[in-house]
């Protein structure tokens, strides 16, 4: 190996990324857009949920109990005259649930002490429907006991839940999406930008030409992944950048392990570009095998956004080799928990097998013939 | 010593029936210090050859050996002593001039110390020098390959090995490539083996060798395989007006290997030594003298017996009913990109049924004309008319009348030769009766009978080429407009091509035709020559070179014609600006 034609090779890259603004797209703009979306615009909160209130004989109880509702961050109430124009708004979408008290709601709550509230949920989105019931009782018990309260006597309770929420205790689902996010755009970057440019030396004809040189394979490969991981780090600073300042997820590790372990991703993501590459020498098919191998694996499989155990037990199995799956797990817990050594230990273990799995294939699959 | 050894060699692609043989046991050896040609139709093994002494295919063979090393072992060792240009030399595009030559040389560790200058050598040889700050994608074409060749003499190379370096470069470029390339060889004692598909540029070399479906036909000095031929060769001087349609019918005779139009007589190479018999009625053009034989002649003659030869049916006579009307007039048109006009005030008119030809260097306006009049790009300013509609208000109907043949042959790899004929029928608008007539007329008229099958991709270039003048004669159009037709296309298959381009004209059909090919040039009835733009010149063959004729050079070729106007226009322009 010589320095030379390395630095060589590696200027050319530069120079390439430089003056091709598609490149700088795929690793600079698309996470700036991606974080944005996701940051500001995705979330799996139930948040301003549209409530059709329907009172059949208004009270001071039930105006207390929907001013309640009103001051609560998660609804959006709205009153309708009655049950049929409300189950209309439903249809149609301008709400999301109906909350009816029926006439005799004062009168039970008064006489028995339990009164029914009628609650009924668009279920289309099942997710949604569980959290906006819970929300709804929630928001029942506490008017409850504050009602109780104010009448000095006591609920009945026998057993009073008192739950903590730990390393995100404001449940904001941001907080854990943007570090996996992060694993979301390291394998862009990694993975599709590494193949999608090895695969236009192939198209160019450019890279018949290097091949006839004295270059070896080793110096072409590094020639790729230096300045591509230089790269990813840029994508994975500004990444970083942009979730502690602007979006104000909390980093609780240390920079040097968050940075340690998206150097390892990042080299697993690189490794598995190059071995499109040696597949691939369209930029189409590099683009589709890397879409398909790598961004939506690490989208869909890496607990990302759905959780890993509630997945049938083959696709559990068929996550392992997804190497986002350990990014993901180790970004949250870096960024949420803290340095967990045990937790990044293992998921490193998983990855470096990965990584190592990749680069050698890479390195002794690639080269420099034509047959 | 040899340069190159090779012995048995043999080399194939794919497995089980896909298996092809691209070289079939061959042996050759290749002298220090000398220039050898590798010909050949398309298909013949020249690539893969130039590949598998390049290291970066695997060979199965006794021995190869390049520049004492043996292959495939040593094919790290040996990318240190060569230079190998591909026929699409991969310059990155996105880098200056200078970036790219920086490149090629830390590739090949020179040291900082000579590089500046070995670049300024090169800079000067190829002219390059104003243009180093330049990226190399928005260099012209002639440009661009001697940037390639640059890059390849860095080190500089012991043994050079050019895939068809002066393919689709205009003669200007392709003179210049030759000097770089000869200057090389007398300098610094380089080795070459080169490709090529122009026979001038091989007689130029100490050896030629004459690959055939991977197979050495023949091999030696330029003479040495012309010998044989010395006796079959004779031209029949100054044939009167339109001798096309003398060569259709002269091609036909019993006996006749080929038969080209030359200056303003014709070319005829027999099978056997000994003058054609020319039948009553061809006799008033005079004797065929006799001409000492070329290496063209022994290329044409030793495939001539080895290829199924396609009789180019004769062409109905054109009817002389004097219906001489202009079907596409040209009048002061202007096109500007920018503040650049790639076209300045051009003007001209083609007749019906004639075959008219754009000739000029890379870059000198030609393809800009040609969209033009396609309909593909809009005029600055200027009259366009098209088969009488004009251009600037009735793109479509003028569309329906003309045929496109791209220089890249636009055809859908993917489909066979049915379903790319079927599918430009459709595109045409054709009926069923009528596409079914098409199709039929195309498959049996353009013999693609044997390959209705087969995926365009994969058809040999010549029938590439043939697939494409029938997709866009599907509705027989009346105008036909081709964009370097024949580029990299080899010597036979080129014949082939421009008999049938005879038979259109004479039919009725007329044909627009750009070429690198000067030899060509000579089919046309008139042409214009463009440079920068301009029209310099504008005629017919023999007019245009009139205008070159000079005490010492009183017969000159259309390759002089070309060569001098552009010169001359080029430095005046210079001047002037």
């Amino acid at each position: 190996m010589k320095t030379i034609r390395l630095t060589g090779l590696m200027r050319k890259e530069v120079y390439e990324i430089v003056r091709d603004p598609s490149s700088i797209a795929i690793a600079f703009v698309l996470p700036l857009v991606l974080l944005l979306i996701f940051g500001y615009g995705v979330s799996l909160d139930a948040r301003r949920i549209l409530v059709a209130e329907v009172v059949d004989h208004p009270t001071q109880l039930t105006a207390s109990f929907l001013a309640e509702l009103e001051r609560s961050p998660w609804f959006r109430p709205a009153i309708y005259p009655d049950e049929p124009s409300a189950e209309q708004a439903l249809m149609h979408g301008r709400a999301d649930a109906i909350l009816w008290l029926r006439s005799d709601f004062t009168r039970l709550s008064y006489s028995t002490g339990s009164a029914p509230i009628h609650l009924t949920v668009n279920g289309v989105d099942a997710n949604q429907a569980r959290i906006i019931e819970n929300y709804v009782n929630g928001t029942w018990l506490l008017w409850l006991q504050q009602e109780a309260t104010r009448q000095g006597t006591h609920v009945a309770a026998p057993v009073v839940a008192d739950a903590r929420v730990w390393f995100n205790p404001a449940l904001r689902s941001r907080d854990y999406l943007i570090p996996g996010l992060i694993a979301i755009i390291m394998t862009l970057i990694g993975a599709l930008l590494t193949a999608l440019v090895v695969a236009r030396e192939w198209e160019r004809g450019t890279m018949e030409g290097i091949m006839v040189t004295p270059v070896s394979t080793t110096e072409i490969l590094l020639g790729k992944l230096i300045p591509y991981f230089a790269m990813g780090m840029g994508g994975m600073t500004m990444s970083t950048a942009m979730a502690v300042f602007l979006f104000d997820v909390p980093l609780r590790g240390s920079l040097l392990v968050l940075f340690g372990t998206a150097s390892l991703f990042l080299l697993t993501a690189l490794g598995m570009g190059l071995v499109i590459s040696v597949l691939a020498r369209s930029q189409f098919v590099a683009a589709m095998i890397a879409i398909v191998t790598t961004f939506l694996p690490a989208f869909i499989l890496s607990g990302f956004i759905f959780d890993i155990r509630s997945m049938p037990q083959i696709i559990q199995l068929l996550t392992h080799i997804v190497a986002a799956r350990y990014f993901v797990t180790m970004l949250q817990s870096v960024f949420l928990a803290g340095d967990v050594w045990p937790v990044l230990l293992r998921n490193a273990l998983g990855m470096g097998v990965l990584c190592a799995v990749f680069l050698g294939i890479a390195l002794l699959r690639f080269r420099k013939r034509l047959d | 010593m040899d340069a190159v050894v090779v012995k048995n060699l043999s080399k194939s692609f794919g497995k089980g029936a896909a298996r092809r043989d691209a070289l079939k046991n061959i042996s050759l050896q290749i002298p220090l210090g000398s220039m050898t040609a590798l010909i050949g139709p398309d298909g013949a093994g020249k690539t893969t050859l130039l590949r598998l002494l390049a290291g970066i295919l695997t060979p199965v063979a006794e021995e190869v050996r390049v520049l004492g090393h043996p292959l495939p072992q040593e094919a790290l060792a040996l990318q240190n002593k060569i230079g190998y240009m591909p026929q699409r030399f991969g310059l990155y595009e996105d880098l200056t001039v200078e970036e790219n030559l920086t490149l090629f040389a830390d590739l090949h560790s020179i040291p900082q110390e000579i590089r500046e200058h070995r670049f300024a050598e090169l800079l000067t040889m190829t002219a390059l020098g104003p243009f180093r700050k330049r990226q190399a994608g928005q260099l012209s074409g002639g440009m661009k390959q001697k940037l390639g060749l640059a890059c390849t003499l860095i080190h500089p190379p012991q043994l050079l090995l050019l895939d068809e370096a002066s393919v689709g470069v205009d003669p200007i470029s392709r003179r210049e490539l030759w000097s770089i390339i000869q200057q090389q060889v007398a300098s610094q004692n380089v080795t070459v083996l080169l490709s090529t598909a122009y026979m001038d540029e091989a007689e130029r070399c100490d050896h030629v060798i004459l690959l055939h479906e991977g197979e050495i036909l023949a091999q030696g000095n330029p003479a040495q395989l012309a010998a044989p031929f010395q006796g079959h060769a004779f031209v029949l001087e100054n044939v009167p007006e339109a001798p096309r349609n003398l060569q259709a019918q002269i091609s036909q005779l019993p006996g006749v290997v080929d038969t080209v139009i030359q200056g303003d007589g014709l070319r005829i190479v027999m099978q056997l030594a000994g003058p054609p018999e020319l039948p009553e009625k061809l006799t008033g053009h005079g004797m065929p003298k006799p001409v000492p034989a070329r290496l063209e002649d022994a290329f044409v003659s030793l495939l001539f017996i080895r290829t199924a030869r396609h009789r180019i049916p004769l062409p109905p006579q054109r009817a002389t009913t004097g219906d001489n009307a202009a079907v596409v007039v040209v009048k002061d048109l202007f096109r500007y990109f920018g503040a650049f006009a790639a076209v300045k005030n051009v003007s001209f008119s083609v007749c019906k049924g004639e075959i008219f030809g754009l000739l000029g260097a890379n870059g000198a306006g030609k393809s800009t004309t040609f969209r033009m009049l396609c309909g593909l790009l809009p005029s600055s300013s200027g009259t366009l008319r098209v088969a009488g509609v004009d251009l600037r208000t009735a793109t479509a109907e003028a569309r329906a009348r003309i045929g496109y043949v791209s220089q890249k042959f636009s055809l859908y790899g993917a489909l066979s030769v049915q379903q790319n004929l079927s599918f430009f029928s459709a595109a045409y608008g054709l009926q069923n009766r009528r596409r079914k007539e098409r199709m039929a007329w195309a498959l049996e008229e353009l013999e693609l009978k044997d390959y209705t099958a087969m995926n365009a991709g994969e058809l040999p270039l010549g029938y590439k080429q043939r697939l494409a003048l029938a997709c866009a004669l599907m509705h027989e159009p009346s105008i036909l407009f081709l964009d370097e037709p024949t580029s990299g296309v080899d010597p036979l298959a080129r014949r082939e091509f421009w008999a049938r381009v005879n038979g259109l004209a004479e039919g009725g059909t007329t044909c627009l035709v750009t070429t690198h090919f000067m030899e060509e040039a000579e089919y046309c009835d008139r042409l214009v020559l463009m440079s920068l733009g301009e029209i310099l010149a504008q005629g017919k063959p023999s007019e245009i070179k009139e205008k070159v004729r000079r005490p010492d050079r009183p017969t000159p070729s259309m390759e002089d014609a070309f060569i001098s106007l552009i010169e001359e226009h080029e430095q005046a322009s210079r001047r002037a600006s």
